[in-house]
């Protein structure tokens, strides 16, 4: 009766959650019905007298290879959903005709296969589940299982060297990165020096606190131009940091400079340093126009706290 | 009792037979053979009750060794095509053909 | 009085009777392999081994008379050729020794005289190499004991007859005149070569000395076929009906091999295989019958062609072959007429030689002319070539007590004895002879100047004359050394049997009488025709025999239509069903293949869900049945 209870919660949780992984769009979702479908299976292996497949269900599965989806996904892009829309033709038809009757094949066909009650393990486990399977896995199979420790030292080195990336030029060394940024300075009047840093020390975030030219006014270019429009949408950007801003936005175009906007900012992002890729975290946040960086308006740093305020 | 689980059993690798075929992202394709693999393995596991043997289960615990194998590698594959073509879709791998 | 045995022999020069084949056969290498180095005194080379060849054979014959005449058929083993089945030797009997006379003394001269006149041609060498080629295959031929040294023989000589016919390539007449004489020569060949396969079919043998007595042991159909196979080869290389039609076209060639293979020599030897073979004829009549018609069928048609040729190398090639026709009715007689066969073999060899040669003469005066419309008057400015061409024309019409007057009229006499229809035939043939040559000798040197306005006829020199001079001397007296006393008869008794009879010579027989009245009745005719009257420069239409024996009998367009349009069509037939129904199976087996693949190659989108879906579809359908069938 308990068991017959068990099964129908977790066959139903199974399903439903087989269906989901099939029919989700976004990935992450497929991973965690995955997820989910293993742990009901776990609790099956265990009703039916698998303890040991079903720790190892848990710890590999639900453990390891759930852990490595997820990583990749995290490689590939979490945020993603896949649309789904087919363009096959006749390709989703088909297969759901396939699967239907496939199913229903396996159904009849195996489901019908047993007639008498079941045997049970209790003959077959004197000594314990696991020691039972150990027996046969180090006897009768041993040889399969020394070919699987194969398999998997093959797996992982396989691994390492589809995963591996051929570095063609040397790894750029700090030295180089410094000569690189006075170049870049040299050709465009791009600042080499770093942007300057949030008005505070991680107390309130650069919206709140800009950091402030000699005057005593805001600079704009310690305004992080995305932040900002984000809270402008919210409503909640400082209506002084706002006017500072647009007034900037405003400078510049006089100037004659062909300078983004801020939505124009948001579009051309990251794209911006072709040179070395690694300062990809560095300069996506601070992204500036270069022009309007002169020795003069670099803003220096907010000598403390309360000047701040 | 037992015919149930095999019952489920097939449900399960239908739904994930018929994922693989229409999914397009890869890794959710993947993820669909492991639920078949998952589903044979239940298969296996209510045989060894039925038959009151031990070797069901033997082979359900070599299947997990190589799917696991097998996801490593897989994913390596997913990771290295996503690398060079900048996309997970198994349509957009469609070169080799007529 | 039947052949004598065979003896085997060693020592003399009938033991190194090889060597008549291998002086020109080294002769020939030397200059072939030699090259251009031996430009300058190749043809030398040629005349001194013609006329070592000669030296041997005439010290073989002297030492062949030194035999009592039953020890004259000697064998020389050579070597064993498959050992204990096929052994090559070498025989010399009475019957080849005479040929290796005739061969060796009529191609020395005739290699002295292609020294002059080949004086001009840059590839001189290469023609004597070809000449010294031709008389070794030639010996080889008259001196082989069994049938396939003679086929090999006989293949040699086909092959110095090609490359001698197409020496001047670069004309396309000379070049398929040598295809057309190598191609009939093949038809004749096949039947020699059956024939050959059937003598060890029935002999276990294809020696002579072990073919020949044990001949009348086999039954009379298998010789006849024998004889009727030997004939087919015969005809093929002696140009008789109805394989003649290369032997006209040959004259393409040099006018020396004219003379000495078209003439002399080479063309003669089917009579030499038919003669050879007597053992064989004379054990089936219907083969000899058969034998006799064709010559005389041969005779008349040659004569008939050379009346109406205006080519004088072609009308003498008509006459070479009627008088071979001549020679194949004697052979075909037996033992009576083997000798007259013979003997009227050598004297031709002289006389028609002299012919060509003089008629060689004259075209080496008249810039190669050959047409005789265009000569006329030669008396005058070639005395020598005049005298000497006017003693071969008389030797040939049958002037009385010239070489031809002998030996034709044997001929004739044991014809009429034999049938009497044949016998009249040659009369009348003997006829048309005297006709012909009158007309050939009235045109070319009788009546007015014809001549080009480029000619400048002269004597031709020496090394030309001599030959003809000593050629002509042989068509004197010849014959009546020959047949007067029945000296060559009794000569050739123990090579080929003689009859128990041995004929007297009667000069004044009544078919001897008719024969001349004939001749001079032919010379008359044509005199006034052409000798008296004047010759027209373009032939006259003429009526409708003239174009017959001008077209030689239809016997190109006979052929045509039987051999040559059949075969045609049956060349296109074989390209159309190639074409449309091999080329079409296949092609259309491939594009069948190549469009349903077109189509079915859709099928492979490069979609690896689609192809997951067959193979999932697929599993579905495999369940499915082996579910039925394990319900059945």
């Amino acid at each position: 009766m308990g068991e017959s209870i068990t099964f129908w919660v977790l066959a139903v949780v199974s399903v439903v959650a087989a269906l989901g992984l099939v029919f989700s769009r976004r990935a992450v979702y497929s991973a965690l019905m995955l997820g989910v479908v293993m742990l009901s299976l776990a609790v099956l292996y265990a009703v039916q007298d698998a303890p040991f497949l079903a720790a190892v269900q848990i710890i590999v599965y639900t453990g390891a290879v759930m852990m490595l989806f997820l990583f990749v996904l995290m490689l590939v892009g979490v945020d993603s959903s896949d649309s789904l829309v087919e363009t096959i033709k006749g390709q989703r038809f088909w297969a759901i005709v396939a699967g239907l009757a496939f199913a229903a094949l396996l159904a009849f066909g195996i489901g019908n296969a047993f007639v008498a009650a079941p045997k049970g393990l209790t003959a077959a486990t004197q000594g314990g589940n696991v020691p039972s399977l150990a027996q046969l896995i180090f006897t009768r199979h041993v040889f399969a299982f020394e070919v699987t420790s194969a398999l998997l030292i093959t797996a992982a080195l396989g691994a390492m060297v589809l995963a591996h990336r051929e570095r063609t030029a040397p790894k750029a060394t700090q030295r180089d990165l410094s000569r690189q940024r006075f170049v870049t300075f040299g050709r465009t009047g791009k600042n080499p020096a770093p942007l300057p840093g949030p008005g505070t020390y991680a107390r309130h975030n650069a919206i709140d606190m800009p950091a402030l030219l000699p005057d005593g006014g805001v600079s704009p270019l310690s305004v992080n131009r995305y932040i900002a429009r984000h809270e402008a949408e919210e409503g909640t950007l400082p209506p002084e940091i706002a006017r500072v801003l647009e007034q900037d936005d405003l400078e510049r175009r006089s100037n004659g400079h062909s300078t983004p906007t801020l939505a124009e900012d948001a579009r051309s992002g990251p794209d911006t340093e072709p040179l070395i890729e690694d300062e990809d975290d560095e300069a996506a946040p601070h992204d500036q126009p270069d022009e309007a960086v002169t020795a003069g308006r670099i803003a220096p740093r907010p000598r403390s706290e309360e000047d701040g305020k | 009792m037992t015919t149930h689980y095999l019952v489920l059993s097939a449900l399960l690798f239908a739904i994930g037979g018929v994922g693989v075929l229409v999914r397009r992202n890869a890794i959710v394709v993947f993820m669909c053979v492991e639920l078949m693999l998952n589903a044979c393995n239940l298969a296996f596991v209510t045989f060894a009750r039925q038959n009151g043997n031990l070797d069901g289960q033997v082979i359900a615990f070599f299947v997990m060794i190589v799917a696991a194998a097998e996801v490593v590698i897989g994913l390596a594959i997913i990771v290295t095509i996503f690398r060079t073509r900048r996309s997970a879709s198994v349509d957009d791998a469609s070169l080799l053909k007529y | 009085m039947e052949p004598a045995e065979f003896i085997q022999h060693s020592g003399g020069a009938i033991g190194v009777a090889w060597l008549m084949i291998a002086f020109p056969l080294v002769g020939a290498a030397i200059l072939l392999l030699g090259g251009r180095r031996t430009d300058r005194f190749g043809h030398l080379v040629g005349v001194v081994m013609a006329v070592a060849s000669f030296v041997v054979a005439a010290l073989a014959f002297v030492q062949l008379l030194g035999f009592q005449p039953g020890e004259r058929r000697r064998l020389i083993p050579l070597y064993d050729f498959i050992p204990g089945m096929a052994k090559v030797g070498l025989l010399v009997d009475p019957l080849s020794i005479s040929f290796c006379l005739l061969i060796t003394f009529v191609g020395s001269l005739i290699h002295v005289y292609s020294i002059g006149y080949m004086a001009h041609d840059p590839n001189r060498r290469r023609f004597f190499a070809y000449l010294n080629l031709f008389v070794a295959a030639m010996l080889l031929l008259v001196l082989a004991d069994n049938y396939v040294a003679l086929f090999v023989g006989w293949e040699g000589v086909g092959l110095a007859s090609y490359l001698l016919i197409g020496f001047w390539q670069h004309k396309p007449s000379a070049a398929t005149a040598a295809k057309k004489a190598f191609i009939v020569n093949r038809v004749g060949d096949f039947g020699l070569l059956i024939g050959i396969f059937t003598i060890f079919a029935t002999f276990h043998s294809l020696a002579f000395a072990q073919v020949f007595p044990a001949a009348h042991g086999a039954s009379q159909g298998t010789l006849t076929a024998i004889g009727l196979l030997l004939l087919v080869g015969a005809c093929g290389k002696s140009a008789q009906l109805p394989l003649q039609s290369w032997l006209l076209d040959a004259m393409e060639g040099p006018t020396p091999v004219s003379a000495l293979i078209h003439a002399a020599t080479m063309v003669t030897a089917g009579v030499y295989l038919i003669v050879r073979s007597g053992a064989v004829f004379q054990g089936a009549e219907t083969a000899q019958l058969v034998v006799t018609i064709v010559g005389v069928a041969t005779l008349l048609a040659g004569a008939i062609i050379g009346t109406a040729k205006d080519d004088i190398k072609k009308a003498l090639a008509g006459s070479t072959m009627s008088q071979i026709g001549y020679m194949v009715l004697a052979a075909g007689i037996g033992p009576a007429g083997y000798a007259f066969a013979i003997a009227h073999l050598i004297t031709h060899g002289f006389f028609k030689a002299d012919l060509f040669l003089g008629a060689g003469s004259v075209m080496h005066g008249m810039n190669d002319e050959v047409d005789m419309r265009k000569y006329g008057g030669l008396r005058k400015v070639m005395p020598i070539t005049f005298v000497t061409f006017l003693i071969g024309y008389l030797a040939i019409i049958g002037f009385p007590l010239l070489s031809g007057y002998f030996t034709k009229d044997g001929i004739i006499e044991t014809a009429m004895e034999h049938n009497a229809v044949l016998g009249w035939l040659a009369v009348i043939g003997a006829g048309v002879t005297g006709f012909y040559m009158s007309r050939l000798v009235f045109m070319t040197f009788f009546g007015a100047k014809r001549w080009e306005a480029t000619a400048h006829p002269h004597e031709s020199p020496a090394v030309m004359t001599w030959p003809l001079i000593i050629l002509s001397l042989g068509a004197i007296g010849l014959g009546a050394f020959l047949i007067v006393g029945n000296r060559f008869m009794t000569f050739l008794a123990p090579a080929v049997g003689a009859p128990e009879e041995l004929p007297t010579f009667n000069p004044f027989s009544l078919t001897g009488l008719v024969t001349l009245a004939l001749v001079a009745a032919g010379a008359a005719f044509a005199w006034f025709r052409y000798g008296a009257a004047e010759v027209p420069a373009v032939a006259p239409r003429g009526s409708f025999l003239t174009t017959f024996a001008r077209r030689d009998l239809y016997g190109d367009a006979l052929n045509e239509a039987l051999f040559m349009r059949p075969g045609q069509w049956l060349t296109r037939l074989a390209v159309f069903f190639d074409n449309r129904g091999v080329d079409g199976l296949v092609n259309g087996l491939a594009a069948g293949i190549g469009g349903s693949s077109g189509r079915l190659r859709r099928i492979q989108t490069g979609f690896v869900r689609s192809y997951a879906l067959s193979i999932f579809v697929g599993a579905a359908l495999l369940a499915g049945a082996w579910l039925v069938v394990g319900n059945l």
